[in-house]
């Protein structure tokens, strides 16, 4: 195997394969270095086998409660996570497989094990040396973390994080969520369509805290209509973790409650895996929150020809933003001068039922910001395909500025919100204004007309409500 | 990287610009924000300034040549750059078509010597308009070099639909901007960027007083100005299908009002120019009918009151906008139409303070004129010309009597005011004038 390569990229997940690629597209010889499976958390133990998992739970839920409707004549639905949960990992394996194809269909070189830094842009993997001719890129990824200060340390078997809820043989009778974000809802959204009595805990006021709070609220009162037990604004004051099962001490709004749980599912942030890389002595600086430091340009590190991307180069912690600077970092060392990326045009989805879609800023920031906006707003109970697929939870929001009618932010929560999104996240990279959104003939029937609606609505002139 | 210099749209309406002196010569070095020359729109004397650094390598159009807008008027380039496909390719060629020499030197050379007078102002506008840009938020850094937006083949300007709205909304010049978008496209941040076009200097010379030759008659060529005087008149009175209403106003109340306020000391000084102002002001604000714009395809009813006031300057006439004036006493309408008629007659207004107006006032009553009408300012609706105060007899309840009188005729573009509308306005105006306590009430 040779030892020198133009890149090399520590990781192998959605930042660093796809980084791979670009640079091996652009001419580069390029190693990538994975310790696990190619994919990383996302294909492995993320993005996609929890996306099985919620095609799953949204089945059993239509089944259960649409068929008769629908003329579907079913006889008494039961649920198995087991044969789910193996479907996810059958999943998860392809894509996974997919990835190392991928790889040799770029003729990029896979090298197995960790791999830590050495001097002169050197990348040490067990007992042998790789050098780095033009650049190397620092795509280590992130993990899930627990809440010790509170005694919920993950245990992997009463308190335990998504990375073992993908693997439960069953789904568990009680379970408690601590976190609401995208990971907490979308597990409480699994478990109660697989049967389990969900409490789903918030430490701030609402779930999905960094959406918009209308949405928020919208995917609240679907989850209690489903019978979760969602407690927002909640403080974890104490957690006694038995041999099976868990009790916790849960203020909230000045009321004492506690909650028993079969198991606790740990959803509350995630670690950057900054340690044993050699960073410090490579000359690679962390900010204040722990994340690698990079130019926003450039993605290049405080070491000269080491760039960082994806999870461990900061927030969002998201897939397709690390993607984006997988591409942008290849560009770059194969000495182009790729557009600095839109950090604020990232979109950001959770996919539950309903699905959670938005991009820019929510009404409440841009309220801070002291911007002069206007809000469209559309139903998806007004919309004629989404009434005829019951699909009509949900709406679409626009944040307009007022003067010019530029897309501040977009909101949209409903059955296939995560889709539709993108149709702003373009008029948003191309300066596109409501105008233009509205100028665009939408088919009919679709969900995606209630964003033509809601662009309307933000100029005053909404045509079905 | 050479840059081209266009001449850029620094008012509104401006199509052509002309280059009255050119401040930076060929060979001098200038920073970005420089003020490379003077040139005269369509309504006052503005600064040409450099969007990038470096040196004047070559001026492509001559003192006193009248170019259209978006024009290549000369080159910034490094010293030892080569920019011959800067000039070989899509720049106006010197002399070329629209540019006119300047009509005799000995006056050019009168205006470039009285007007070094104002270089030290100069800086100080530079400053404020750099100030100006600062609160912008900080630009991002793009890792792409900045194109020039304009492709050498002068075909359209690549710009982003927000680019070109703001763009618009400020009386931007899209070809005169780099931008930094992909392939070159101009963006939002592009725009926000550039600096707004600075305002001519405080204490700008006067124009010189221009010689009466001997032969009985002076042949002048056509400022900027009267151009678009002309334009714009047959503009209105061709496509705009104007009716005439008419009232009689009975001013001794007013007359009293204006009276009692002067009593109060030189604070109290206010205008019956100034009172009408006020009550169109306050009777649109009643009669949004009559508050709007003729838009081709729609009418803009506007929620503003913008009032302006056709003040006569040296060349012609210009509408200073008295903005929000229903929301303003009539000791503020004072105060600001004095300021802006004094800077408008020394042609000093700023783009703003001359459009948006929503209605418009023209009044000859200090000329004893006793009725005229007034020629609509499209898109504008309407415009009231008001006559003199006159003293005559009077009929009332089988009296005669002598009463300060005046008469309004209000022009109505009937696309958007009927009579009936237009009559009730009047009636409004009418009852508020007679009864100037209703203005503060």
């Amino acid at each position: 195997m040779a030892t020198s390569f133009d890149v090399i990229i520590l990781g192998g997940g959605p930042a660093g394969y796809v980084a791979a690629i670009r640079a091996a597209q652009l001419g580069l010889t390029t190693a990538v270095v994975e310790r696990d499976k190619l994919g990383g958390v996302c294909v492995n133990i993320g993005c996609i086998p929890t996306k099985a998992l919620l095609h799953s739970a949204r089945m059993a839920n239509v089944i259960r409660h649409d068929a008769k409707d629908l003329g579907i004549a079913t006889g008494e639905v039961t649920t198995d996570y087991g044969v789910a949960m193996k479907r996810s990992r059958r999943e998860a394996e392809q894509n996974s497989k997919g990835v190392e194809f991928l790889m040799k269909k770029h003729k990029v070189t896979v090298i197995r094990g960790s791999g830590t830094l050495a001097a002169g842009r050197r990348v040490k993997v067990g007992g042998d040396t790789y050098e780095a001719t033009k650049g190397l890129i620092l795509a280590t990824g992130s993990r899930v973390k627990g809440l010790p200060q509170v005694g919920l340390e993950i245990d992997k078997a009463v308190v335990i994080s998504s990375d073992e809820a993908l693997f439960l043989e069953r789904a568990p009778k009680t379970l408690a969520v601590v976190g609401a974000g995208a990971v907490g809802c979308e597990f409480a959204d699994v478990f109660s369509a697989f049967g389990t009595k969900v409490t789903l805990i918030e430490a701030l006021p609402k779930i999905l805290p960094l959406e918009d709070a209308e949405a928020s609220d919208a995917v609240a009162k679907s989850f209690k209509k489903r019978g979760i037990d969602v407690i927002a604004g909640a403080s974890v004051k104490q957690a006694t973790v038995g041999k099976d099962k868990v009790t916790l001490q849960v203020e909230a709004g000045g009321e004492k409650r506690a909650v028993e749980a079969e198991k606790v599912l740990m959803a509350a942030g995630r670690a950057v895996n900054t340690e044993n890389l050699g960073l410090r002595e490579a000359g690679v600086e962390l900010t204040d929150r722990g994340f690698i430091r990079v130019n926003p340009v450039t993605l290049e590190t405080s070491a000269k020809g080491i760039y960082a991307i994806g999870d461990v180069a900061g927030p969002p912690m998201l897939a397709h933003k690390g993607s984006r600077e997988g591409v942008h970092a290849a560009e770059v060392i194969a000495g182009q001068k790729p557009h600095a990326i839109r950090y604020d045009n990232v979109p950001s989805v959770t996919y539950c039922h309903p699905e959670v879609a938005s991009i820019g800023l929510t009404e409440a920031q841009a309220k801070e910001k002291g911007l002069e906006f206007t809000v469209g707003r559309f139903p998806f109970s007004a919309n004629g395909r989404a009434r005829a697929s019951n699909e009509t939870d949900g709406f679409v929001k626009i944040l307009a500025g007022k003067k010019y009618g530029e897309i501040l932010g977009a909101h949209i929560v409903g059955g296939h919100a995560s889709e539709m999104i993108h149709e702003l996240a373009v008029a948003r990279e191309n300066e596109y204004t409501v105008a233009e959104v509205d100028l665009a003939i939408h088919a009919h029937p679709t969900l995606s007309e209630a964003i033509a609606e809601a662009a309307l609505d933000a100029m005053g002139r909404v045509i079905h409500i | 990287m050479a840059t081209k210099v266009v001449m850029e749209a620094l008012s509104p309406t401006m199509e052509e610009g002309r280059l009255i002196e050119w401040k930076k010569q060929e060979g001098e070095t200038v920073a970005a924000g420089d003020v490379l020359a003077e040139v005269e729109t369509d309504k006052a004397v503005m600064e040409l300034v450099a969007r990038a650094g470096g040196v004047l390598r070559k001026q492509l159009v001559p003192a006193g040549a009248t170019v259209p807008v978006a024009t290549t008027v000369a080159v910034i380039a490094g010293k030892d750059e080569d920019i011959a496909a800067l000039l070989g390719n899509g720049s106006a060629a010197p002399g070329a078509g629209a540019a006119k020499p300047a009509q005799g030197a000995a006056g050019a050379e009168t205006a470039a010597a009285a007007e070094t007078a104002g270089a030290a102002e100069t800086v100080a506008t530079a400053e404020t308009a750099a100030a100006a840009g600062k609160a912008h938020p900080a630009p991002v850094v793009a890792a792409a070099p900045a194109a020039p937006a304009t492709p050498a083949d002068g075909g359209r300007v690549k710009a982003s639909p927000l680019a070109r709205r703001i763009a618009a909304e400020r009386g931007v010049d899209l070809a005169g901007i780099a931008g930094s978008g992909p392939g070159g496209r101009v963006v939002q941040r592009d725009v926000e960027r550039a600096p707004v076009a600075a305002a001519p200097a405080a204490g700008a010379a006067p124009r010189p007083a221009r010689a009466l030759p001997d032969e009985g008659y002076a042949d002048e060529p056509l400022t900027q100005i009267r151009k678009t005087i002309a334009k714009r008149l047959v503009q209105s009175i061709g496509p705009v299908p104007t009716f005439y209403l008419t009232a009689e106003v009975d001013m001794e109340r007013a007359w009293d009002a204006r009276e009692a306020l002067k009593a109060l000391g030189p604070e109290g000084k206010v205008s019956f120019n100034d009172i009408i102002l006020k009550a169109v002001a306050t009777a649109l604000r009643q009669h949004p009918a009559c508050n709007a714009w003729w838009q081709d395809d729609h009418i803009r009813y506007w929620r503003d009151v913008h009032v302006g006031v056709a003040v006569a300057v040296e060349d012609g006439l210009i509408t200073p906008v008295v903005r929000h004036a229903d929301r303003k006493t009539l000791r503020e309408i004072s105060a600001e139409v004095r300021d802006m008629a004094g800077r408008a007659r020394e042609r000093r207004l700023r783009p703003e303070e001359y459009t948006g107006a929503t209605f418009s006032i023209s009044n000859l009553g200090m000329y004893d004129i006793s009725h005229f009408t007034a020629i609509i300012n499209p898109p504008e609706a309407g415009i009231l010309a008001v006559g003199g105060i006159i003293e005559k007899p009077v009929a009332a309840d089988g009296q005669v009597t002598i009463r300060r009188r005046m008469q309004v005729t209000m022009s109505c573009d009937h696309r958007v005011i009927d009579g009936a509308t237009g009559a009730e306005f009047l009636r409004t105006l009418k009852t508020l004038l007679e009864n100037p306590l209703a203005l503060v009430w």
